[in-house]
Formats: C-alpha cells, structure tokens, sequence
C-alpha cells in the first residue's frame, strides 16, 4: 500500500497548475467559453509545446510517455484551474483509441501530429437516445468498393466543429446482439456532406450536432475491426468517464478553493463569516465529499494503468463525483450569496462544469446499474 | 499510488480469516447484532457476552494481536497495517478485536506513561487480560470535555475522586476506570489528570442504562470518596486533556471496518433472495439502486480508512483523516440502516429470533442504534467543526 504520488507525478501536476493559472486566467475561460471557437490557437501550440498533446504517447510518436495514471493526474488539476477547449476529445477521446486499437500505419500518421499539436479530434458516438449502448447506433456504414458511405445524425459530439477529425461510431451489420455490427472510423471532418452545426447550450463545452449524408470514407480508415468497433468505443468511454471523474475532482477542490479563501475574508457580524460554524460544517462536507472521491478515482486509475479490469471501480468514482461535484458547486454559491449568481464572478464556471461533468459519459444513475451487476444483482 | 496488500499482508489476512472461522462461534456471530458505526450493539459491552468477549481477548493476546501496532518493546511488530487487518477481518465475523485498552490506554500510556506505571499496566493489555471504559463523559460534560467536574484532591499519597460520569459503554463488563478528572480548580484545559482506577475500589458504584436497543451498554457511574494510589496517576499531574485528545487519532481507526462489508454483503444477499421468491419487482429494481449506492460509499470508507491506516503507519500526522473517518464511519452507519429498512419494508421492524425474522433482524436495532454513532466518541458536528478549522484553517468561532 502507498497513498503518496512520485515526486515526478508532483512536479506534474504543479506545472500544470501554474501554467493554467498564469496562461488561461478565468477572465480568458470566459472569452474563450462565450467565442465560437471555444479555444485558444497559441495556448493550443503552447501546450503541445510542453509535451502535453503526447502525454501518454511513446516516443516515436513524439510523445511524453507518461502513465494513464499521469493523463488522470493532469485533468484533475485541469479541472482545478478550467481550460476550454478540445484538449478532452483530442487525448482521451481519441487519442486513446488510436494508440491502443489503431494499426501502426494510422498511428504513425495521425499520432505525431496530435503530438505537436497540428490536429483536433473528437469521438461522435450519441444520437437521439444520448446514450452509449450500442443498440442506439442507427448511424449506418454501408461498404462500396474500397469506401464506406456513411448516413446519420450524432448528437453531442464535444468540439466537431474544430476538429480536423471525427472518429465516428457506425452501424456496419444488423447483428441479433447489438454490439458486434458497430465498426470505428476515422472521418476526415472536411468530407463532402459533413455538416457541423453547435448545439445552443448552457455549459463551457462545444457540443455539436453531425450529420453524415453519404460521407465516403476509405476502409484504411477503419480503426481496429470491421463490426469489432463497440468493444473500442466501451473501454474508451470508460476511460473517458474515469478522466471525466478526475477533471470533475479538479473542479470540485478548485470550488472549495475559492469559497473558502472569500470566506476567511468576507465579514458579517464583525468576524469572518468562515469562523461561524454553520458555515464550517458546509466546508467539512465539501472537504469529505471531494477527499471521499479521490481515492475512488486514484484506485480506478491504477488498476486501469496496469491493465486490469476496473469497470466497477470506474463506475463507482463516477458515479459519486458527478454527484458530489454538483453539490460541492451548490455549498460553494451557499457561501458566496448573490455575487456567486453573476456572469462576472467566477463560481458559475465551476457551477456549469459540475453540470457537464456530470451527465457526460453515463451520470450517476446510469453508473449504478453497472454497479448492481458487477454485486451479481 | 499502491492500493494492493504486501504478499505478507495478504498471508496475514488469510491466517486472521481462519482464526476467524474457528474460533468464532457461529451462534454469537448470529446473535450479536453489531450494526456498523454505531456504539451501543457492540458484544464487547453487553453482559450477555461478557464471558466469550473476555476468553476472546486472551485468544487474541496469545496470538499477538492486540498490540500489533505498536513496538517490539511492546509485543508488537509496528505495523498499524496488520492492526487494521485484524479490525477488517474479525469485525466482519462479529468477533471483538479491539477496546479500550488497545485503543486508547497503550497508545497513551507508551507515550506518556512512565518505565514504572507501563511495566505495571501494558503486559496485561498486551495478553488480554486486563479491559478498561473511558470514564471521560458526565452529566454536563458531553462535547465540551474541558468542563469536567469530577475532582481528584490529593491526600498523602492518594488522591481522593468523587464525582459522576455517565455514557460509560462498557463499564458494567471491564475491570478499569481510564479517568479523566479536576486536579486544578485555577485552570480549564490544564488543570485536568488522567488516572487509572480499580472497578473495585470501595465507593465505586456502576448502574448500567439500557439504551434505545434494549441492550444495556452503557452506564452512569458515580465516585464517592473513592481513594486512588498516586502511582495510578497517567504522566504527568494537568497534563490529563492534552493526553485525551493526543490518543483520539488511534481510536478513531479502530471502526469495525469488516461490519460495513458485512452489513452490505448481507443486504445485497437478502434482494437476491428476494427477486428469487417474487421476482423482477419494481422495488427490486429500486432496491438495486440502494444497494449500488451503499457499495459506493462502503468503497469511500475503505479508502479512507486505509488511507489513514498508511498516513499512520508512515509517521504522516493523520487527525484530519482521522476526524472524517470516525464522522464518514458515523454517517454511513446511519444511510445502511436506513437503506436497510427501506430495502425490508415491514419486515424491517421485526427482531431477531422469530420464524418471521428476515435479514438476522437487524434492520430495525441498526435503525435505532445508528444513531449513537454521529453522537458518541465526538458528534458529528464536532468532527466538521475540526476538519474546518485545523484542516481548512477556518478561524475559531
């Protein structure tokens, strides 16, 4: 047993935390939240840069060759210090599919320059049903010649309209069981008869809608197998739920952060509203709520790292940080009264990243019923 | 991050599971109810299990396991890890495997105890044989430990107590006062001594109160003129809260820890069996949910637990963590035994015992016992209060 990070896995995320802090101040995240594109180019450049695009790639694909366990390290502390932008879709979402399932052609040509930072991915997965069972796949994939010609709408699909491609989850064979008709495929986004369009919303990130209207796409671009897509999609969205979990817990600490030090300084009565102990209890339930996820998510993200199976424990850490993340956020806006209720302070960044966080990837109740059958119930 | 046991530690575990399966008998793991983070259906302060309680400790003794913790010096192999393992193994089997003495009384005594008083009191822990009750709690004296009015003036070489304490769990089934009274009227917090006192000194009179359960556990206890030896004084004169409060971090990680597996083990085999009878109902379905829910938290109890188990172990000062354990430990206590009734329906409220009995009758007692847990040992609210102030450097109110 060892609770302690590496002195390296420190030092990572204490970067992190002061390039984020310096370089992307909230006054930016709201410029950047409110712009079309919803990210920043230089910051994007910057940060390929620092080797942070190739995190956990090795290097030939000029990557860090950091852990899965590090990749979990660092979107927590970005979630602590928020980031818009296609960072989310383009590692975990899709990075993580094309180094672990891709065939070393695909790699070869799409890694290095996620790596330096030249390309934005993004994965489509949901339609109507906005969920992530494979039966909800109606998109269809019909071959022809050397080509896939693709048809149908995804919906929330995070950053498609920057993106210079979209891995897209088709429907290739009408299979008794659901799962095994659904292949993968990389979709240049600039394919005649794709069409992105952003979906109004109320949080910080850029869902949009995609529709495939007879959207060639050659069979090289399969990544894995043909009808073998959903097991990828799976461990892919189970990974992403785990980051999801640890941004949320990045969030979560950076709100009771930033209740805590206004309430140390905000006076009511001739004292402190912090030294009153209605307020303190509020605080002890941030404190254990967020210190309980933690581990939850660290546990996850070091099974996952070794490889073993965690569908469980990720289910469990996300299931319980999306909920307390909200809550958290609610506390968090309880201490700071009206000024938290504006456009100009920064609580509601956190306050619409708990939304977000939280019913991305399967939210709570989605997770439980992973859980009950993992118990044999 | 390393979240696995040694090999070791696993072998270890394995050897307490079978100390466990054989010298456990089935009958009283049936019988005691031991509903998790509550204090008042512990076996170890009813009389009803006085007997095994007392037969189990020398078992535990002989096997070293009651001072695995601490160092050679003092029968142990300094490892709060394999402490933990025992607590997680044989409280999952209903067994007792820790007290007051083990918790409290050794780890102040090997810190603050002289060469003298720990050759007198700690080889009797060590073996089991000797059991203590924290005579901390009175009548006007619950959170605010710091106005205790029982006194101890000195006289000759004796002091002389009188006073009352009460909530005294285990009082009426241990050997030994682990006293916390007045020594100096001109302090608060400064003026308070710890000492040890014989269940049998004349003036000593213990009347057992039953609690909401039924059991009696706990108890008032009243001193009058009772004459206590000078050598029986803990460290050094005033210096009693400062003790009390330095020992709490090493009672707060002995939570039963097994208990909540159990309980949760037992609720998730009690649905199963349920959608067997009368299949895929909708409460059912809502049952699922329950239980998922009460797998997360038990799993959050687990980290934190070992969590603090290692920061302990590793010499990492651990009184936050051990502050949001013993309040996590308290409130979950109270969401299984509500998951609990709310899983059994009517059959919640029957006892053990009957043909109608469902789930050992637990239900209901944890339903009513539970809520001894966010009062007792430090309220729930005390606990937020520490977590804020020292470890969110909050100002005092």
């Amino acid at each position: 047993m060892n609770f302690a990070l590496t002195k390296e896995q420190k030092m990572l995320q204490k970067s992190i935390r002061q390039y984020i802090k310096k370089k992307c101040p909230n006054s930016l995240v709201k410029e950047l939240a409110a712009s079309e594109k919803g990210y920043s180019p230089e910051l994007w450049k910057e940060m390929a840069e620092l080797g942070w695009m190739g995190l956990v790639f090795p290097d030939e694909y000029e990557g860090s060759n950091f852990s899965f366990f590090d990749l979990v390290l660092f979107f927590e502390e970005m979630g602590y210090n928020i980031c818009p932008g296609p960072l989310f879709s383009t590692l975990v979402l899709s990075g993580l599919p094309i180094l672990n399932y891709a065939d070393n052609k695909l790699k070869s040509e799409i890694l290095p320059q996620i790596s330096t930072g030249e390309i934005i991915l993004t994965m489509a997965v949901t339609e109507e049903n906005a969920d992530y069972i494979p039966s909800s796949i109606k998109t269809s994939a019909i071959k022809e010649g050397d080509e896939y010609i693709i048809n149908g709408t995804k919906l929330f699909v995070n950053d498609a309209h920057v993106s210079d491609y979209i891995l897209c989850v088709a429907r290739t064979d009408e299979t008794p069981n659901p799962e095994d008709g659904v292949t993968l495929f990389m979709v240049n986004a600039k394919t005649p008869g794709v069409e992105i369009s952003l979906m109004k919303n109320v949080t910080l990130e850029k869902p949009c809608e995609v529709k495939f209207e007879n959207v060639k796409v050659p069979a090289k671009n399969i990544i894995g197998k043909l009808n073998n897509g959903w097991m990828i999609v799976n461990d892919t969205i189970e990974k992403a739920a785990l980051v999801k979990s640890a941004e949320m817990i990045g969030g979560a600490r950076g709100t009771m952060d930033l209740a805590l030090q206004y309430a140390k300084e905000r006076v009511q009565f001739q004292r402190p509203i912090g030294s009153f102990q209605a307020v303190q209890q509020h605080f002890a339930n941030m404190w254990l709520g967020i210190n309980g996820c933690r581990d939850l998510v660290y546990l996850a993200a070091s099974k996952t790292a070794k490889g073993e199976h965690a569908e469980k424990e990720i289910a469990m850490a996300k299931a319980r940080t999306g909920k307390i993340f909200r809550e958290v956020t609610t506390l968090g806006h309880q201490i700071f009264g009206a000024i938290g209720y504006t456009m100009e302070h920064d609580m509601h960044l956190y306050r619409r990243q708990a939304l977000s966080g939280d019913i991305t990837f399967g939210n709570t109740y989605s997770q439980l019923d992973k859980i009950a059958v993992s118990l044999g119930l | 991050m390393d979240f696995e046991f040694t090999e070791e530690e696993l072998a270890f575990r394995e050897e307490v599971e079978n100390f466990a399966r054989s010298e456990m008998p089935r009958e009283i793991e049936e019988k005691a109810y031991l509903w998790p983070g509550g204090y008042g259906t512990l076996p170890i302060f009813e009389k009803e299990f006085e007997e095994f309680c007392r037969n189990f400790f020398l078992k535990l003794g002989k096997k070293g396991w009651l001072s695995l913790g601490w160092p050679e010096k003092y029968g142990g192999v300094n490892s709060i890890v394999k402490q933990a393992i025992v607590d997680d193994v044989l409280s999952y089997h209903r067994a007792p495997c820790a007290h007051a003495a083990t918790s409290i009384v050794a780890p102040t005594l090997m810190r603050f105890g002289s060469d003298e008083m720990n050759n007198i009191w700690m080889p009797g822990i060590i073996n089991g044989t000797t059991s203590f009750w924290l005579g901390y709690s009175e009548p006007d004296v619950g959170s605010d430990l710091g106005s205790v009015k029982t006194t101890a003036v000195k006289d000759g070489s004796e002091y002389v107590v009188n006073g009352q304490k009460i909530w005294s769990s285990g009082a009426h089934v241990t050997d030994y006062c682990w006293l916390l009274a007045k020594t100096d009227d001109s302090s608060k917090h400064k003026g308070m001594s710890l000492f040890i006192v014989d269940n049998n000194t004349p003036g000593v009179t213990i009347k057992p109160i039953t609690n909401i359960a039924g059991i009696d556990s706990f108890n008032e206890v009243f001193f009058d003129d009772v004459r206590v030896p000078e050598k029986n004084l803990v460290g050094e004169k005033n210096n009693g809260f400062y003790y009390v409060m330095s020992a709490l971090e090493h009672e707060r990680i002995v939570i039963g820890f097994g208990t909540f597996r159990r309980i949760l083990d037992e609720l998730t085999q009690y649905v199963k069996e349920k959608k067997k009878a009368v299949g895929n109902t909708r409460e059912y379905e809502e049952a699922r949910n329950i239980i998922a829910l009460m797998a997360i938290e038990v799993e959050v109890l687990k980290s934190f637990f070992w969590r603090t188990v290692w920061m302990m172990d590793n010499g990492h000062k651990a009184n936050i963590e051990a502050s949001a354990l013993k309040l996590f430990c308290s409130e979950l206590g109270v969401s299984l035994s509500n998951s609990a009734v709310d899983i059994l329906g009517l059959y919640g409220q029957i006892d053990k015992g009957t043909k109608w009995t469902q789930f050992g009758g637990r239900a209901g007692i944890g339903y009513l016992d539970s809520i001894s847990g966010p009062i007792g040992a430090g309220a729930s609210e005390i606990q937020r209060v520490l977590i804020a102030t020292r470890g969110l450097g909050l100002p005092r109110g």
